[in-house]
């Protein structure tokens, strides 16, 4: 034990206390620090969006009046709406952002099954700590799943592609989907800032789910109720929020803005 | 006690009752905002004034993921600002670097 307190001939075993004897801001050291790396990684998902709104800006906006109807092109940033508007087995209808509203609502709720696991976890209550960490592991799957699929759709374009001209070649020619340099929504920053900022996402959410899965083993052997409180579960329940707080602004600043 | 089962110490425990009506109510208002975000999504001509609204809408989400769910708001004071001060900042680093895309944009 190494956070004892000796008096004279009992020893006392004090939770509450860092090394010294104190509490810094009323929290367990775990759980500032875990506060602070989320800082970091805040200021981590700032640069990017930051830089999309400098990229976007420097980019001409799409203006009925000057470009006419919407079709996807290189002279203007495209309007996300027109980019993201397909769901599964729901082939060539038009649904703008609904699939990414389905995410999003996915998202909350695994947030809710793990703020539920945390509740729990305050109140001893091993087996719904199981049953809710168990929900916030498949919210995160679903997640990850729909992800892949809106990617998969991203880099594989639409049927009709678009018609460019190679700027060095002068050829004329059809492209699909996006990749890193190449675009067929827009100009090529748009997708290399996709495939960046909901990538980057896309890994937060994996390594949260890898940390649930781990803390759902530990909480399934009965290592927290030896231990006897649960807070390894309020620390990667810190975590699994952020990751939920991040995509409620890049669904704000990438799909609606 | 050969047949003794450690796990057992533990389950004679008593199990206190849930508290989750703040929770589920977060989410509702959580889901709420979302569907209304929707909504304007659909109905409101693209303007500053929309995008003012989208903004306004994901801090007030913000507030209860971070105030609720991550439960901030029942921290402590010198906690609350260590977290909150640094986010105010990189507002500034936003805005000062969508003023300089105007720019970028102005000079192409």
């Amino acid at each position: 034990m190494a956070a004892t307190v000796t008096t004279d001939s009992t020893e006392v075993f004090d939770k509450k206390s860092w090394m010294g004897g104190v509490e810094p801001m009323r929290v367990s050291y775990g759980k500032l620090m875990m506060w602070f790396f989320l800082l970091s990684d805040t200021f981590t998902f700032s640069a990017l969006l930051v830089t999309y709104g400098l990229i976007r800006f420097s980019f001409p906006a799409y203006d009925p009046a000057v470009h006419g109807a919407f079709q996807f092109s290189d002279l203007y940033w495209p309007i996300p709406e027109k980019v993201y508007n397909s769901v599964p087995f729901l082939h060539g209808v038009d649904l703008p952002l609904v699939f990414v509203g389905i995410m999003t609502f996915i998202l909350i709720f695994s947030s809710v099954t793990m703020v539920l696991a945390v509740e729990a976890g305050h109140r001893m209550d091993r087996a719904s700590v199981e049953k809710y960490m168990l929900w916030t592991i498949i919210g995160g799957f679903a997640f990850l799943g729909c992800q892949a699929w809106e990617w998969s759709h991203f880099i594989h374009g639409t049927e009709k592609g678009r018609l460019i001209t190679d700027v060095l070649t002068g050829d004329v020619r059809t492209i699909f989907g996006a990749n890193l340099t190449e675009n067929e929504y827009g100009p090529a920053a748009f997708a290399d800032l996709f495939f960046f900022i909901t990538g980057f996402h896309g890994t937060h959410v994996f390594s949260g789910v890898v940390l649930n899965i781990l803390i759902f083993y530990r909480t399934a052997t009965g290592l927290y109720a030896r231990r006897g409180h649960y807070e390894m579960v309020e620390k990667v329940g810190l975590y699994w929020h952020f990751v939920d707080l991040v995509w409620v602004f890049v669904f704000t600043f990438f799909y609606l803005v | 006690m050969a047949g003794h089962n450690y796990t057992h110490d533990h389950e004679e425990v008593e199990i206190a009752p849930p508290q989750t009506k703040a929770i589920w109510k977060t989410f509702y208002i959580l889901g709420a905002i979302t569907a209304l975000e929707f909504l304007i999504a659909f109905t409101i001509h693209t303007g500053p004034f929309k995008t003012s609204i989208f903004i306004g809408l994901t801090i007030v989400k913000a507030f209860y993921i971070v105030g609720e769910f991550m439960h901030l708001k029942h921290e402590v004071k010198s906690l609350i600002w260590a977290v909150l001060l640094p986010c105010m900042f990189v507002v500034w680093l936003l805005v000062a670097l969508l003023i300089e895309g105007e720019s970028i944009f102005m000079v192409r």
